[in-house]
């Protein structure tokens, strides 16, 4: 087990690379840079801007330099001093601007993965034991409406209906007479309270999807002879299905948090704009429509960072539930 | 669709399974022929056509088609025409028959009452039931070009007096006929799916191909780069990308953009499909064969791999289309993706996101239903030419039985 989890964490690093790379591109493919936009924004003030000051910055902030000595100047700025730079938009440090919102998005991330399995799990288990019923066709069916259905479009029609039938308008996660409060009990409560109902639809689509791999999964286990003999056995019904095939068919449905995690996250930045939470989405496409590209790519990188993560978690309790999978790759080492 | 339902001419065989008649139904067919005597396509064609959802989906996606094909003379006016005087105006109901005066029959809507608050300048409509707008099939109306080639002024329907206008499904914030511009979306959201996936369909055949086919640290390299790919959230990855679009560029050039950004990150599903597939049929007696009888990798992989599993491909390509429209969607939504003269579903959202507009006018979410129909279908025909790709396969696959991504 230990040679596993050291593996997989050396397999990490190459990923996390590339999404830093990737995330610095962001920030360098837009034309122009922050200081380009400055300039036109100091010049739309009026005032002038001479040659000799721009050449002092662009050398301050080494904008001349090849591509990857900026790469890396930026990238150890993060990793050794957490600098992830300067919002030119906000006039503040990135990091600054950034923390407090992912706190969100990864509390908004982890219930909704919790909650879909929540959901999925049992109407999973009974659609394929349940197979051809009323009941399956039915769950399978908002399946496939929740899989189609953008989140976002869930998003504006539940702030529609809400708007329109219950006069309320949604938004934010922490109600008004909670912002400025300290956290307690009752800021707990309220957060809670706004919480499900973004939870709700970010996980549509991926708890549809859990359904129907769950449901597949268990449809191919229960064909098993083992689970005729266990029947033949003797075994109260139930207990046939719970004790072995549902143990087999959840291998599959733990490994889909790596697949799962990416979209809710990309879900969750769709969904929070539309219902204006407090997350890391609408800074994002904020920063991303005014090109404010330092803030941008930092928040591409943290939401890739963390998604990676959440995957090789995924994956150990994948290796820690299923010894299949922790031989089979001992074996190969 | 594919192959016709009739079967093809059978040499008479000295069983008792001999094709029977066209139209019987298809489970009879199915236990009557052994596969071995009917070609792939049509057994293909059987399974497919035993599958419900999936031959409704065929044939809703195959009016979603023509809607794009004929997008100029189905909508009942232009996209682009404004009138200030029906800003948000709600849909009209179309009636047929006019009881009001005797017995009259024929397709109308009733005329609005238009107020205008002074203040705010918002319009408040009611229903005048003494105005009526006889709406008719096959009017003249709106003048257009079709294709951008052939001048023509033929709406499918619309209102009988070229000077009067319709909203079926209402209209938006500068009066523009909702109903055109959703028929209009249709066009640029199918077809950005469709070139999307050509374009991934490339890639994914090449990548996963070579993957498969040579192995070795190729196999590696190229099974990273998709664990990598697949690894981070693609709508952040989008975003990004697609913000490098410059501002000043045309349409046509942010609809190649977004096309390439969307196929750049959407090729690794199909290249996985791809490598499977030739992993497992590397193994296959025929194969080895084909190399000793001194076939080249390329005749080997043409003639003999490729026809085995086109269906595959062709499956997981019909599943791709789905994902790339509501990829671009969410795109256009946000502002990043096509921008306002083109008008796609997802351009047409954006004018639904502050819930004022949609408090005041539900209608703008219609493009959404739009998406939500077009994607369904394309799963439910994706999900059936999957089962039905293998027709050797014994029951097992059904719909949903597919791991998603």
């Amino acid at each position: 087990m230990r040679r596993y989890v050291i593996r997989r964490l050396l397999y990490m690093v190459p990923t996390l690379f590339a999404i830093s790379l990737v995330a610095f591109l962001v920030i360098q493919l837009p034309p122009g840079n922050f200081l380009t936009a400055y300039i036109a924004q100091l010049s739309a003030q009026g005032q002038g801007v001479d040659n000799a000051q721009i050449r002092a910055l662009e050398e301050r902030y080494g904008l001349n330099d090849p591509f990857f000595v900026q790469y890396w100047r930026w990238i150890s700025g993060i990793l050794l001093h957490g600098d992830f730079g300067q919002s030119f938009q906000y006039h503040r440090p990135v990091a600054d601007l950034m923390w407090d919102r992912i706190g969100l998005t990864l509390v908004l991330a982890v219930s909704t993965l919790l909650l879909s399995w929540a959901i999925a799990f049992p109407l999973g288990v009974y659609s394929a034991v349940r197979q051809y019923s009323l009941g399956d066709y039915a769950v399978t069916f908002v399946g496939f409406v929740g899989l189609a259905t953008p989140n976002f479009m869930l998003a504006l029609i539940f702030a529609w209906v809400s708007f329109r039938y219950f006069g309320q308008s949604v938004g934010g996660i922490v109600s008004r007479e909670y912002v400025d409060a300290a956290w307690n009990l009752g800021k707990v409560l309220d957060v809670v309270s706004n919480l499900w109902i973004p939870v709700l639809i970010i996980g549509t689509a991926g708890t549809a999807a859990l359904i129907r791999v769950l449901r597949a999964n268990l449809l191919d286990e229960l064909r098993k002879p083992y689970v005729t003999t266990a029947r033949a056995k003797g075994l109260p019904e139930w207990r046939v299905i719970l004790k072995y095939p549902v143990r087999m068919a959840l291998s599959p449905f733990i490994s889909t948090i790596g697949w799962i995690l990416p979209t809710l996250v990309g879900g969750e930045v769709l969904v929070s704009i539309v219902l204006s939470l407090e997350t890391t989405g609408p800074l994002l496409v904020e920063s991303l429509r005014n090109q404010d590209m330092y803030l941008a790519g930092s928040v591409i990188l943290v939401l890739g960072a963390l998604t990676v993560i959440g995957t090789l978690l995924s994956d150990l309790l994948l290796a820690w539930w299923d010894p299949r999978i922790r031989y089979q790759h001992m074996e190969r080492v | 669709m594919g192959p016709s339902p009739e079967h093809p001419p059978l040499p008479a065989r000295g069983s008792d399974a001999a094709p029977e008649a066209p139209g019987t139904t298809t489970t009879e067919e199915s236990r009557t022929d052994l596969p071995g005597d009917v070609p792939q396509r049509v057994l293909v064609w059987r399974r497919f056509r035993r599958n419900r959802p999936a031959v409704a989906g065929a044939l809703v996606l195959c009016v979603l088609v023509l809607v794009s094909i004929f997008s100029e003379f189905l909508a009942p006016g232009t996209p682009g025409a404004y009138n200030a005087d029906r800003t948000y105006a709600p849909p009209q109901r179309l009636h047929f028959v006019d009881t009001s005066d005797g017995f009259d029959l024929g397709m109308y809507v009733y005329d609005y009452e238009v107020e205008r608050d002074p203040e705010t300048l918002a319009n408040t409509y009611t229903v005048d039931e003494s105005a009526k707008i006889p709406v008719g099939l096959f009017v003249r109306g709106r003048p257009y070009e079709m294709w951008g080639l052939f001048p023509g002024d033929l709406h499918l329907i619309g209102a009988k007096d070229p000077d009067q206008d319709v909203y079926l499904l209402g209209a938006d914030r500068n009066g523009r006929d909702m109903a055109s511009r959703i028929v209009y979306g249709t066009r640029v959201s199918m077809s950005i799916g469709l070139a999307g996936v050509a374009l991934s369909f490339v890639l994914g055949l090449v990548l996963g191909g070579l993957s498969g086919y040579l192995g070795g640290r190729v196999d590696n390299g190229i099974q990273r780069v998709i664990e990598f790919l697949m690894s981070i959230p693609t709508i952040p990855l989008w975003m990004g990308l697609s913000a490098a679009v410059p501002r000043d560029w045309g349409a046509i050039q942010t609809y190649l953009a977004i096309t390439v950004i969307l196929s750049l990150i959407g090729w690794t599903d199909l290249a996985r499909v791809v490598r499977g597939r030739f992993l497992s049929l590397r193994q296959e007696d025929f194969v080895t064969a084909a190399r000793l009888d001194g076939c080249g990798t390329g005749r080997v992989i043409g003639r003999h791999m490729l026809p085995s599993f086109t269906s595959h491909i062709i499956a997981s390509l019909t599943l791709a289309v789905p994902f790339m429209i509501l990829a671009e969607t969410s795109l256009s939504f946000l502002g990043l993706g096509l921008q306002a003269p083109v008008v796609s579903w997802g351009v047409l959202l954006q004018e639904a996101q502050n819930i004022h507009s949609i408090a005041n006018a539900p209608w703008l979410l219609l493009p959404g239903a739009a998406v939500t129909v077009a994607v369904l279908v394309l799963n439910f025909v994706g999900d059936g030419v999957r089962d039905a790709a293998d027709p050797y396969s014994q029951g097992g696959g059904r719909l949903g039985d597919r791991n998603p991504r």
